[in-house]
């Protein structure tokens, strides 16, 4: 799948998403990375221009309870209701409902191996294929974690 | 088809997810139609970390002050082993990638022989057709197989850095000689003056080459207005255009052996040594002629 992984934010820290990048690449992805300190509508527009099927947001700034409903919404109101998100990240347990019930799919903290980052690709990937509710426009409900 | 034709009209229109759509389609082998457009296309190679992507950049934003709406796509390396690919270009794009006439395109470079995709040159198209009036395609940074950008780009910027020594030497008969531009970046580092100079003795050794080598600064944009107002007034030699046709049909020929749907197959025999090179090609159906002879 194409997936861009993206640093939303005043967070200067990308070791956790370049990590995340390198293993999805070994799992036969195509990984577009940002780079760091992008905006929510600079995110949204990389995610459109290139076409990708999942977005994954790390965060370590603790502005994820801001930054990723919006682009979560920026998102869907661009047109791209089907792509994935998953967030990752310092996301402590409590602020995790906020996020699933923005859209987000997975969210994954630190320790996490990241064969369960991939795992949850391949099950996103088989909803998606199966039509049922995965993207961030479509119905909530179901999360991984 | 005809979603293909609906997206080609919203993406005109300027929907950028059109486009965005569009150009999937192609890299899955989609065409939208024979014949060609006048597109405006630049190459931009050399080795890897002399920072292709960062003179990019700051093209991109001399380009946007000049009203020029500008597209890129960047083509970085994909695994052999995985299949994945880590696409990272757009980082260094930073400076001109904000704006409505900006359009960064990362594409894995797939198998293709030269790492250069065959469907770019549909891309191209598209984007032109789009009103995308400046087209910019950086190849991934690996040395002398990327020579195969000749076939799709107009004309070709040859980037090169301080402190390259002997490569330089390595690829002088290569891409140095098909590029119409040639600039020596990080003029801000010791090194890119004799960088230069070694450039431009090899060059000076043949008769009536006066191509110019600029020396230039991604970092503080010195330099990068005259490259551009070069590369502007360039019109390639016919020598250079025969190279670039005789590129274009290696690079679809290429493309047709990798795609051929017994390629596999007849890999996994050469390695146990039950056909011969030889009769792997004829049993794909392709001819050729007495040279085959000479790959046993």
């Amino acid at each position: 799948m194409r997936i861009v992984i993206a640093k939303p934010g005043l967070d200067g820290h990308d070791r956790g998403a370049k990590v995340v990048a390198r293993a999805l690449r070994d799992g036969g992805h195509d990984v577009i990375y940002t780079g760091l300190r992008k905006t929510p509508q600079e995110i949204v527009r990389i995610v459109n221009d290139e076409d990708a099927q999942v977005l994954g947001l790390s965060t370590l700034s603790g502005a994820h309870d801001s930054l990723i409903p919006k682009i979560c919404e920026g998102l869907r109101q661009s047109g791209l209701g089907s792509v994935v998100v998953f967030a990752g990240g310092i996301i402590p347990e409590r602020d995790r409902p906020m996020l699933y019930g923005s859209g987000v799919r997975a969210v994954f903290g630190p320790g996490t191996p990241t064969s369960e980052v991939l795992r949850f690709l391949q099950v996103a990937s088989s909803r998606k294929n199966n039509g049922d509710e995965i993207g961030v426009g479509e119905n909530l409900g179901w999360h991984w974690n | 088809m005809n979603d293909l034709i609906e997206l080609l009209n919203s993406a005109k229109s300027g929907d950028r997810r059109s486009l965005s759509k569009l150009l999937t389609s192609i890299e899955s082998g989609q065409t939208i139609s024979p014949g060609s457009t006048d597109s405006w296309t630049l190459g931009v190679t050399g080795p890897p970390g002399v920072g292709k992507s960062t003179l990019i950049g700051k093209m991109i934003s001399h380009w946007i002050s000049d009203g020029q709406r500008v597209a890129i796509l960047a083509l970085d390396p994909t695994s052999p082993i995985s299949g994945g690919s880590f696409l990272a270009d757009r980082i260094r794009m930073e400076q001109g990638e904000t704006g409505n006439d900006v359009f960064v395109r990362s594409i894995a470079s797939g198998n293709q022989s030269g790492g250069i995709p065959y469907f770019l040159g549909e891309m191209c198209k598209v984007l032109s057709m789009c009103g995308w009036s400046r087209i910019v395609i950086e190849t991934v940074g690996t040395g002398q197989s990327e020579i195969r950008i000749v076939a799709f780009a107009e004309r070709v910027l040859l980037v090169d850095g301080p402190d390259r020594g002997d490569i330089i030497q390595a690829e002088k008969a290569g891409i140095l000689e098909l590029a119409d531009v040639i600039a020596v970046n990080k003029a801000d580092l010791p090194g890119a003056e004799s960088a230069a100079q070694s450039i431009r003795f090899s060059l000076g050794l043949v008769d009536g080459d006066d191509r110019k080598i600029h020396l230039v600064s991604a970092l503080d944009g010195s330099g990068v207005a005259q490259l551009i107002s070069d590369i502007e007034s360039c019109e390639p030699d016919d020598i250079r255009k025969e190279l670039r046709m005789r590129e274009r049909i290696l690079s679809i020929w290429g493309s047709l052996l990798l795609t051929h749907p017994e390629i596999d197959s007849n890999i996994a025999k050469l390695c146990d040594g039950s056909i011969t090179v030889n009769e792997a090609i004829q049993s794909m159906g392709l001819t050729l002629g007495l040279g085959a002879n000479n790959w046993k």
